[in-house]
């Protein structure tokens, strides 16, 4: 019994110092963000600001079109998320209930895929496009971001896909079910998590995606906020720290608000009692 | 309800990305040039030119489009390879050799006017002169300055250095042993990047490094003269313990708190840090510019300008030329200078009263303007790859202590000189 509460303490003990890791450079961010320069100079820099300030904010909209990037941004991680759950899931339930060597092929480009470095597929990828006219357009940029995370959806969908157990769909056969009717309203319900998931994955990715963005925007008005976020940097690094701190809170800010309304979906755990061991 | 919602956003979302920008539009021409401009007061100073231009010719519309310090490399490669650079590029003089020779960029000898020529000193054009062409206009420079805290040195009563009579480095090594004890340093350098700093450094004890053969080759040669800043650094970090070791790998903004905070007398940093000085240093805060130690060739140090290039797949080259001719025009270049801290190029642009006051240290980063060279590794190919993977660690290295001189030396040379010649078979 003893060991059990000493066991259960250190796992909190754990969890605990895990949560701090993860929080402790967004705190750092969000108190940085409210300091003027003077505080910033500090030696001794405190959590919470002395003198908290808006003039970050303000200098940082003054300066980047920060609302105009951050739509630019969400269009293109939102139509890189849709697309991408919309062509992962049929592919991933193929993928998963289907073991032939075509899929199995597909398995493994899946896998090699995620190897490519950024770098190797750059510039032929900047050609096709240039051809397809989609250099410095959104939509250009949102299917590289759905090419980009297809193969890690597919995968992960794949994942949920053989979580469903078969005896669902074949319950829903004996009942009478046509092979759409159980994808449908069987299968696709007990999928929604991964689908979320996926699709928030998707979303994240492309969000905060940098490299693309700056080789295939162009002009200011179509830049995503990743881009935008950089130039609050100087050469050799020195950087605007109180401005970018703001935007970069700001650009946070979305991801962290999708993650808290989905998050239930996530961890719903569905599945619980959908079939009688 | 919720597939007509994700149509309508998947539609908006094609029309939002198939609108592009043309390159002319009722007949004129478009410019679109590309500035790394980041402190606000630079942007605003680069914004209102473009402002002025495009006021004055109805013919010529330029587009500012902004790029950042921190990618410029790599999304300018993409955009030569792909053809669609933009026309009139903002970058550094040391950034431009593989381009130049790539043949990305246009040859500006006969695009500039006489008067820009001669505007800037011919050791200013060395710096974006690659082979026989010129690739690009260096307009803005800065030189690593000493930022010092006048209180401490006032109260410690040493010599205060000026252009004309600098320190020399044994006697700034004296001077920093002297201010330093009790958990404080007379120096702290910032050394994240050491090898720029050192090699621009060392001009001013003559050294060079980069030795180029009568068969047109680059070799290094760490000599005597190469060794003398760098020694003084190892011997203030590693013997006399008057620089920071903590600070070795920081960047230079790293440095200030303990600069404010009066761990370090002194801080050698580019010359445009002192816009983050006057930002964020304490009030009352006493601190003043002073010329970086001297050697046998005086003042003397290497320099990596900002620079204005064309491409050369622009098809309004002439147009371009004409564009960075308004935007250096002398009272201009003062407005860039002022906007970005740093010092121009142009002689007479150096001479604007706005650029020769003592506040905020102008005056001595001015008197220093004559003194500032080409970069030493400015036209070695395959300088990038020598820094990283050799000279950078062997630097780093020998500054903490890890290896001794001959090592250093053994590396720079030896393992530096394999690297060059990959790039010169």
């Amino acid at each position: 019994m003893r060991t059990r509460t000493t066991t259960r303490i250190g796992q909190y003990a754990a969890l605990l110092a895990y949560l701090v890791f993860l929080a402790f450079p967004f705190l750092w961010l969000l108190s940085t963000a409210f300091k003027s320069p003077r505080e910033l100079g500090s030696l001794h820099p405190t959590w919470i600001p002395r003198h908290p300030t808006l003039d970050n904010f303000r200098q940082a909209f003054d300066e980047q079109p920060l609302l105009h990037a951050a739509l630019n941004s969400l269009l293109a991680a939102a139509g890189a998320a849709i697309v991408a759950v919309l062509v992962a899931t049929p592919l991933a339930y193929v993928m998963a209930r289907r073991r032939t060597g075509l899929t199995r092929a597909a398995t493994g480009w899946v896998i090699v895929s995620q190897a490519f470095p950024l770098v190797l597929v750059i510039i032929p990828l900047f050609l096709v496009l240039k051809n397809l006219r989609l250099i410095n357009s959104l939509a250009g940029l949102t299917l590289v971001y759905v090419v980009w995370a297809l193969p890690f959806a597919l995968w992960m969908l794949a994942g949920y896909v053989r979580a469903v157990p078969a005896e669902v769909e074949e319950a829903a056969a004996v009942d009478g079910a046509g092979r759409a009717r159980t994808l449908i309203s069987v299968v696709a319900p007990l999928l929604a998590p991964g689908i979320v998931a996926t699709g928030l994955f998707a979303f994240v990715t492309a969000w905060n995606e940098f490299f693309f963005a700056l080789v295939l925007l162009k002009t200011p008005e179509k830049q995503t906020l990743p881009v935008v976020l950089t130039h609050f940097i100087g050469a050799e690094g020195v950087a605007d720290l109180g401005p970018l701190s703001a935007a970069a809170f700001l650009a946070t800010l979305p991801s962290l608000v999708v993650f808290a309304i989905v998050q239930r979906r996530i961890t719903g755990g569905m599945l619980t009692g959908a079939v009688k061991n | 309800m919720r597939g007509r919602l994700i149509g309508l956003l998947v539609l908006t979302l094609l029309l939002a990305g198939c609108t592009s920008g043309g390159a002319a539009r009722d007949g004129r021409i478009t410019l679109r040039f590309q500035s790394l401009a980041w402190q606000e007061e630079s942007v605003q100073a680069n914004k209102e030119l473009v402002k002025e231009w495009n006021a004055s010719h109805p013919d010529v519309n330029v587009e500012y489009v902004q790029g950042s310090w921190d990618s410029v490399h790599d999304q300018l490669l993409t955009s030569f390879e792909g053809g669609e650079a933009p026309d009139i590029i903002h970058d550094a003089s040391d950034d431009l050799a593989d381009f130049a020779y790539g043949g990305y960029l246009a040859d500006l000898s006969d695009l500039l006017p006489a008067r820009l020529k001669s505007g800037i000193p011919p050791h200013s054009w060395d710096t974006t002169t690659f082979g026989d062409g010129v690739y690009g206009v260096p307009f803005l420079q800065e030189p690593r300055v000493l930022i010092a805290n006048a209180t401490w040195l006032k109260r410690a009563a040493v010599r205060i250095p000026t252009a004309q009579h600098p320190w020399s480095w044994p006697e700034f090594r004296k001077i920093t042993e002297q201010l330093s004890g009790n958990g404080k340093y007379g120096v702290a350098w910032p050394l994240k990047e050491p090898v720029s700093a050192t090699l621009n450094l060392s001009l001013s004890t003559g050294g060079e490094l980069f030795h180029r053969g009568a068969d047109g080759k680059v070799k290094v040669r760490f000599e005597a003269a190469d060794q003398v800043v760098p020694r003084t650094i190892h011997d203030q970090a590693n013997t006399d313990h008057s620089a920071s070791p903590t600070t070795l790998g920081s960047g230079g903004s790293d440095t200030l708190p303990g600069f404010f905070g009066g761990k370090y007398a002194m801080v050698p940093l580019g010359f445009s840090y002192r816009q983050q000085i006057v930002q964020q240093a304490p009030k009352g805060f006493d601190w003043q510019v002073l010329p970086a130690p001297a050697g046998a060739d005086g003042p003397t140090q290497g320099v990596s300008p900002q620079t204005l290039s064309i491409a050369q797949d622009s098809k309004h080259k002439k147009e371009a030329a004409e564009f960075i001719d308004f935007l250096l025009r002398p009272r201009n270049m003062v407005r860039l200078a002022l906007g970005d801290w740093m010092l121009p190029t142009g002689t007479q642009a150096l001479k604007d009263p706005a650029l020769r006051t003592a506040e905020n240290g102008w005056a001595t980063g001015t008197a220093l303007a004559a003194q500032l060279r080409s970069a030493p590794a400015q036209s070695v190919r395959g300088y990038p790859e020598w820094k990283d993977k050799v000279a950078t660690p062997a630097f780093q290295e020998y500054y903490s202590g890890a290896i001794g001189l001959d090592e250093l030396r053994h590396r720079l040379e030896n393992d530096g000189n394999l690297v060059l010649a990959r790039y010169q078979r």
